[in-house]
């Protein structure tokens, strides 16, 4: 089944004599599985990147449009996995517009025919339609995996393909994603003797599938191990389901609200209590305090509670934290308050990882509810190991993130965002510039930082000069001159991902950055000052990457509205609309 | 390794202003307070809810442009940073103090992104449609309840809170915005199989 190496000529075989054989050295890196350890391995030397390109099963493409597949398919023949990325992450925000590419499609026409035996497809923000997805359950008959993340261009007819043609089907993960909800009886297409499902997440889709067709398929399916339905999905639903999944380990549930009788909660209850290796817990749509309770016994065992879709309230997430004692991962809603947030530092001491999440992102003038500066600070007494924090917010101090970080100088991911553009110190009304100095004099670690509030370009400066470790960088509404971006390109040296908008960056902060970009995945820069001659000399000064502007209707010739430029050994695209120009 | 560059003319500052708004919103009006602070950009560009009352720690030179009061907000593209999904599926339990705009996103088949506007600036059919002519420079023929908009290359419709896609203007005008999630544009040939997707 897979490709084997031909014989080597007779002075490769007199060399090798004395080292390692092939067989031995591929064995021995069928062990590697980290792509970038695989990296280093294959630039070892000549026979380590050839036993490193024989033996690797799984590739991730960070950017699809950084190689080809026809180049990827030419280095690596026995691919089984495979991770591609593809839209900007300001693509997320809408900041991208439609059809502008990373359409898999050719990707998979050249799997069909040098990787027959694909099993896994992770997909996010890419393009996939149902044509697409139909060619690619007929066209791989070992196929076991598809995972698509904040992915477009299909409808759940597409799904109906890969539910129907896919014989081994172990996951199914559909997450997030802006798609054609043409109703749920996708469901319904599992042949009835269909049993090899593992991963089931349907989550985010909106319509009602056949309740009997996902009983029947969750009672076959012996295997499943996470599933994560949708709201439509009712409790009384939901226990039947439970009864034959007591080895979930990851649970979505649906809608958390239903007229129950004494009877039917009971025996929730009891089916919860029966979940007794759930890690993971999500979903909880519109739950009350009124069945949270049903949940408790099934939380014993916890390290993932996501939250971000019940707006509890903090007196109910006060209640229901001490059942998760092993908690290291935490998402919620701000409807929780400062309040909520002490329940979690004085409830999870294991936690490492906090998500707030703003109920009412786009009300401006909300001046009750939501959390504050001093709920970021009471978590961080009581969750010493906090590492990773995403924490949306309407005020905030640079005081109080000093003594975060004081409290957690272990960051390796710190994204705040001030939900007001240019908010400053809510007592000082001083810029947040300190706030994000102690962060990167402090968390030597840190990997991920998201800025926000008012930021002079000291902010930057302080990026520049202690950030060493940073890797992803993303900046919005800050700064007060090219300076800023031009200390961050010259002091990180692991910078990978800078994503800017809406900053007074020009053509020298561009172009500071010239010897930079090769070394890194991308550069987003939107709403900035760049023209379309800053990026056209940095396309001119360096012709491996691809220097590409997206035309706004409307927008003058001279204001390069936004650029994206990224390393690629495949040149400029080919499949670029007509409103992306390549420079 | 110095480099010069001549930028030419694009020294222009108003080619190169920071602006908030969406594409095509006309700025020729707006005034430029004086006295702003320098890390901030000239406001009147921006789009009218910047100026929020909780940015209380600047200058304010801003209270004087009021001339445009902020009946129909308009919103910053893509901010905050929150994924469209986590947009619609969240019903807030808490009641609003005073109701919200209804914004619902239009898309046009063959246009290459989305707008967005608030269905409760329209005070009826008429104004709505005339508003999406306007946007996006089509013509929606005329309506009838048995054959739907005839004469015309694209139909109007909306995606409502059971995630049916349906004809605009076949429910009363308040049930409409208080079900509609979306509208989509749609090419006058696909409209007219519009029942056969339920």
């Amino acid at each position: 089944m897979a490709s084997k190496r031909q014989k080597d000529s007779p002075e490769e075989e007199k060399k090798q004599a004395s080292s390692f054989p092939d067989e031995v050295l591929e064995c021995v890196l069928g062990f590697v599985k980290s792509h970038r350890d695989r990296s280093s391995v294959s630039l070892v030397c000549k026979d380590w990147y050839n036993a490193e390109r024989w033996s690797r099963t799984h590739v991730f493409i960070g950017n699809c449009y950084s190689v080809s597949p026809e180049i990827l398919v030419r280095r690596f023949p026995n691919i089984r996995s495979v991770t591609l990325k593809g839209k900007p992450r300001f693509s997320d925000f809408n900041l991208v517009p439609l059809n502008w590419g990373a359409d898999i499609h050719a990707w998979l026409v050249v799997f069909a025919s040098a990787y027959s035996f694909l099993e896994e497809l992770r997909l996010k923000r890419m393009t996939i339609t149902d044509e697409s997805l139909e060619f690619l359950a007929k066209s791989f008959p070992n196929f076991k995996a598809l995972s698509l993340v904040s992915c477009d261009g299909f409808s759940t007819d597409g799904l109906k393909a890969i539910v129907a043609h896919c014989k081994n089907l172990t996951e199914l993960d559909i997450l997030e994603n802006g798609i054609d909800d043409l109703g749920g009886s996708w469901l319904s297409c599992f042949p009835e003797n269909f049993t090899s499902l593992e991963v089931l997440n349907f989550a985010s889709l909106n319509s009602e599938v056949n309740f009997d067709a996902l009983e029947r398929l969750v009672a076959r399916c012996k295997s499943l191990k996470v599933l994560k339905v949708n709201k439509n999905v009712t409790l009384e639903q939901l226990q039947r389901l439970l009864v034959h999944t007591s080895q979930l380990t990851e649970l979505g549930t649906g809608s958390f609200s239903q007229e129950l009788t004494l009877r039917e909660y009971s025996e929730l209850e009891s089916a919860f209590s029966n979940c007794k290796n759930l890690y993971t817990l999500s979903g909880l749509s519109e739950a009350t305090s009124l069945y949270l309770p049903a949940l408790y016994p099934a939380c014993v065992n916890l390290t993932f509670l996501n939250l971000s879709d019940a707006a509890l309230q903090s007196a109910e997430l006060a209640k229901l934290l001490p059942h998760c004692p092993h908690l290291r991962r935490l998402w919620v809603l701000d409807t929780v308050e400062d309040k909520g947030l002490e329940a979690v530092g004085s409830s999870c001491p294991l936690l490492e990882e906090l998500r707030v999440f703003p109920a009412e992102p786009f009300e401006q003038d909300v001046v009750i509810g939501g959390v504050t500066e001093s709920g970021f600070v009471a978590v961080s007494q009581g969750c010493r190991k906090l590492h990773y924090v995403l924490y949306f917010c309407r005020r905030m101090t640079n005081s109080a993130v000093a003594a975060v970080v004081k409290n957690c100088p272990d960051f390796t991911h710190f994204r705040l965002c001030i939900m007001n553009p240019w908010e400053p110190d809510y007592l000082t009304k001083e810029p947040m510039d300190e706030a994000f100095g102690v962060v990167v004099k402090t968390c030597t670690k840190l990997q991920r930082l998201a800025v926000s509030g008012l930021l002079t370009d000291l902010t930057f400066e302080y990026i520049g000069k202690y950030a060493k470790n940073l890797e992803t960088l993303s900046v919005a509404f800050a700064g007060s001159s090219d300076r800023g971006m031009q200390c961050v390109l010259a002091g990180c040296p692991k910078l990978r991902k800078l994503e800017i908008r809406d900053c007074p960056f020009g053509n020298a902060a561009l172009l500071s950055g010239l010897e930079r970009y090769e070394s890194m995945r991308s550069l987003w820069m939107s709403a900035c000052h760049v023209t379309m001659n800053g990026c056209r000399l940095l396309a001119r000064e360096m012709p491996r990457l691809n220097v590409e502007v997206i035309k706004e209707d409307g927008s003058d010739d001279t204001h390069a509205e936004k650029v994206y430029v990224y390393r690629s050994v495949a040149g400029p695209r080919r499949d670029a609309p007509p409103f992306v120009l390549t420079l | 390794m110095e480099r010069t560059v001549t930028y030419e003319n694009d020294l222009n500052l108003k080619a190169t202003e920071l602006r908030l708004g969406l594409p095509g919103t006309d700025d020729s009006d707006k005034q430029t307070p004086s006295g702003v602070r320098s890390n901030k950009r000239t406001l009147s560009e921006t789009t009218e809810e910047c100026r929020s009352k909780s940015n209380s720690g600047t200058s304010d030179a801003r209270n004087d442009d009021t001339e445009t009061a902020p009946a129909a907000k308009a919103q910053v593209v893509g901010w905050p940073p929150i994924r469209s999904y986590r947009k619609n599926s969240f019903q807030p339990k808490k009641t609003e103090a005073e109701a919200a705009g209804i914004y619902v996103k239009v898309s046009m088949d063959g246009a290459p992104y989305l707008r967005k506007i608030d269905l409760k600036s329209y005070k009826g059919y008429p104004e709505l449609l005339k508003a999406l002519e306007n946007m996006f420079k089509f013509t929606i023929g005329q309506y009838s309840e048995r054959e739907g908009y005839n004469g015309s290359d694209y139909a109007p419709t909306y995606e409502d809170k059971d995630g049916d896609w349906m004809l605009v203007g076949d429910v009363p005008w308040e049930m409409f915005i208080s079900s509609c999630k979306r509208l989509r544009i749609m090419k006058g040939s696909e409209a007219r199989g519009l029942g056969s997707y339920v």
